[in-house]
């Protein structure tokens, strides 16, 4: 018997312009869309779109099993998840569920601020699918914990950020559902705790718990799951065991190597300075390198404010599977950067030396004032560094540092 | 762990236990009522008084300005009573419909990130006017007091109209919380219909001031037969009850009610999708 038997699932979206413009930001802004819309009724059927953020997905899930669900961006994930809690409906397809199903896409759902700890416990709990005297008798377990007892009667908005998270994992944690569906939610915390939960998670699945985990940390895959299911544009591309879907979805990442990278301007988050970065590219036009070559890149920050400003920028390179290599700044030569008002600024950053062993690579691009953070990219360019001698083996990734060495004998 | 529970999900899911999920989940219903009325008066000075003083102020307002200064007929009933029957169940239907129009979207964040019938957000809300308008009972019986009213046996059919007035409340509230997810054009409207409601309903006045030609059409809107029957239940006087108006009222009530359901159950399942 499975645990959960998922055949055909399809989930079709409706994008259009007009759904675009419905998260209005004010009743001035709301009222002149919809009058626009009126009057160009016709236009706005055109320009729906459809698109299908998951075709013809099956797969299945024994009792007991903890499987990962793997993917890039947009592959399907998080649409599979809510369709698995009943949060939206499918388009066609069905899906069985076997067992009591508790969902966790966010720690702390439903946690109002104006509550204390205790209340928000009782009503995070019921909201997660306990019983009231399921909440009553494991009450005493949660606060223990979460580590927070002295606070239990404060409002929650006077907490700190991780004492929330700490308070609402701690209900999440001690949820008894056969079948526990997670999403990314260990991202939040710190370390100690997450391991803390991972461990909570991993003694649920002990006792028979069928888990399927949502993650982009594929170390927390790694650890808490022995199955993995890839997904691909809203496809399954590998169901198999998680060191083999693990790999392949690295090579997949691997494959996308890019020398530019232009950010679209509607996506940059607002911040106090008016400056954004707004392109970073190889001017080689490769984003291949030999181990030791220099590596050039050309950074384009706009400061759109009307006044000069300084910064320091910095970049991180990591490993494909997110081990951070080394990291450069601005900063490290001495001198900030100076943008001049209203204008784009070029800015050209070598690595002369730039230690990396053989492998697959991305860069990660910060820049601040101070000790605030302006404006920040995570996975921007992706690169290769090949060995240039044919003994290095690429697919077993040796990846990270390398160093000056001698060997003697 | 030997368990029974098998939930199938379906594209064209017809909940068949849909009423038995409800019920399953009536604990959440209540930890989301009890929320929002833990939430409601926190950071206020009066707190809880706030429910007595809202429609006290209104009482106040409408028996000066219809009472007195308009001199409009009570038969004989002390004005500030003839309001306070219509204050009472205007406020429990305006304060729901504005209220549960908001529920979808303020919960939006549980609505997109976890499952649960989705009508216990509308209905708790409702249960927080509901007992807003039990603590403003409190006023009337004053009042009466104060002027020595004596109701006559009319008073126990007052149950069956507080029955009435809450399928109103729900019915319009559950109606206009699943269109506000989907056409933000009813955050603008409520405030309109509540607005003008209270002078089109006989919130403030008899409604024997309308012509009889006139009075069935004026049924047409529900608060009509739902005031009238508040104040035929506390006054006693025939002449406030208009039986045939308050048929059309009442069966307005009930299409009002079902069909919000009925709207409700078919567009829950998008939700989380449009929100």
């Amino acid at each position: 018997m499975h645990s959960i038997e998922i055949k055909d699932i399809s989930k079709k979206y409706i994008i259009s312009r007009y759904n675009d413009n419905r998260q209005n930001n004010s009743i001035r802004e709301s009222i002149s869309n919809k009058i626009k819309n009126v009057f160009s009724k016709k236009t706005r059927d055109n320009k729906r779109e459809e698109f299908w953020a998951l075709r013809d997905v099956s797969f299945n899930v024994n009792i007991g099993d903890k499987i990962g669900i793997i993917g890039k961006n947009g592959a399907g994930k998080s649409t599979l998840l809510k369709i698995l809690s009943r949060i939206t409906n499918p388009t066609s397809g069905s899906i069985t569920l076997n067992g009591r199903v508790a969902s966790l896409l966010e720690v702390g759902t439903g946690f109002h601020p104006e509550l204390t700890g205790k209340e928000n416990i009782f009503l995070n709990g019921s909201i997660l699918g306990m019983k009231k005297n399921e909440i009553k008798k494991k009450f005493d377990e949660i606060v223990a914990f979460s580590e927070i007892e002295q606070f239990l009667d404060t409002p929650v908005k006077r907490y700190s950020s991780g004492m929330y998270v700490r308070l609402a994992f701690s209900v999440a944690a001690h949820l008894e559902p056969e079948i526990l569906l997670i999403d990314e939610v260990l991202a939040v915390g710190d370390a100690q705790f997450q391991k803390k939960c991972i461990g909570k998670m991993e003694s649920a699945s002990k006792e028979g718990r069928t888990i399927l985990f949502v993650s982009h940390n594929m170390g927390a895959i790694k650890q808490l799951c022995s199955r993995a299911v890839l997904l691909e544009k809203g496809k399954v591309k590998l169901d198999s065991n998680v060191d083999d879907v693990i790999s392949n979805y690295f090579e997949d990442v691997v494959t996308d190597t890019s020398f530019e990278m232009e950010f679209d301007k509607k996506d940059r988050v607002e911040n106090l300075y008016k400056v954004y970065i707004n392109k970073i590219s190889f001017p080689n036009k490769l984003a291949l390198y030999k181990m030791w070559e220099p590596i050039n890149m050309e950074l384009e920050i706009d400061n759109l404010s009307n006044m000069d400003q300084e910064i320091i920028a910095g970049l991180t390179i990591l490993s494909v599977d997110e081990y951070p290599a080394f990291s450069v700044e601005s900063e490290d030569c001495g001198h900030k950067l100076f943008l001049k008002n209203n204008s784009r600024t070029n800015i050209k950053i070598s690595i002369p030396y730039p230690n990396l062993a053989p492998g697959k690579y991305f860069i990660r691009i910060g820049i601040r004032a101070g000790l605030n953070v302006i404006d920040f990219k995570d996975r921007t360019l992706h690169f290769e560094i090949q060995s240039g001698l044919n003994t290095y083996p690429t697919k077993n990734f040796i990846h990270g540092m390398k160093a000056q060495s001698k060997w003697e004998y | 762990m030997n368990t029974s529970k098998i939930t199938e999900i379906k594209s064209n899911n017809k909940f068949s236990n849909y009423w038995k999920e409800i019920w399953d989940y009536k604990e959440l219903f209540f930890f989301l009522a009890w929320r929002d009325i833990l939430v409601r008066y926190k950071q206020t000075f009066f707190g809880i008084a706030w429910s007595i003083i809202r429609p006290l102020i209104t009482i106040v307002v409408f028996s000066v300005i219809f009472g007195k200064v308009a001199s409009l007929p009570s038969d004989g009933i002390p004005y500030p009573i003839l309001v306070i029957a219509g204050t009472l169940p205007w406020q429990l239907f305006s304060t729901s419909l504005s209220e549960a129009s908001n529920s979808l979207i303020s919960n939006s964040n549980m609505i997109t990130k976890v499952y649960f019938p989705r009508l216990a957000i509308p209905l708790s809300t409702i249960v927080v006017s509901i007992i807003d308008f039990a603590i403003s009972l409190v006023i009337l019986i004053c009042v009466m007091i104060y002027y020595a009213y004596i109701p006559s046996w009319q008073i126990l059919t007052l149950p069956i109209f507080i029955l009435i007035a809450i399928l109103a409340s729900l019915g319009g509230g559950i109606w206009f919380s699943a269109l506000n997810v989907k056409y933000r054009d009813f955050k603008f409207v409520i405030p309109f219909i509540v607005q003008f409601g209270l002078f089109v309903s006989p919130v403030g006045f008899s409604s024997s001031l309308v012509p009889g030609k006139w009075k069935l059409i004026y049924s047409l809107n529900p608060m009509v037969g739902v005031i009238d029957g508040f104040r035929w239940a506390i006054t006693g006087k025939e002449s406030s009850l208009f039986a045939e108006g308050f048929m059309v009222s009442l069966i307005i009530v009930l299409i009002i009610f079902f069909s919000g359901i009925w709207y409700f159950r078919k567009t829950e399942k998008t939700f989380a999708d449009f929100i």
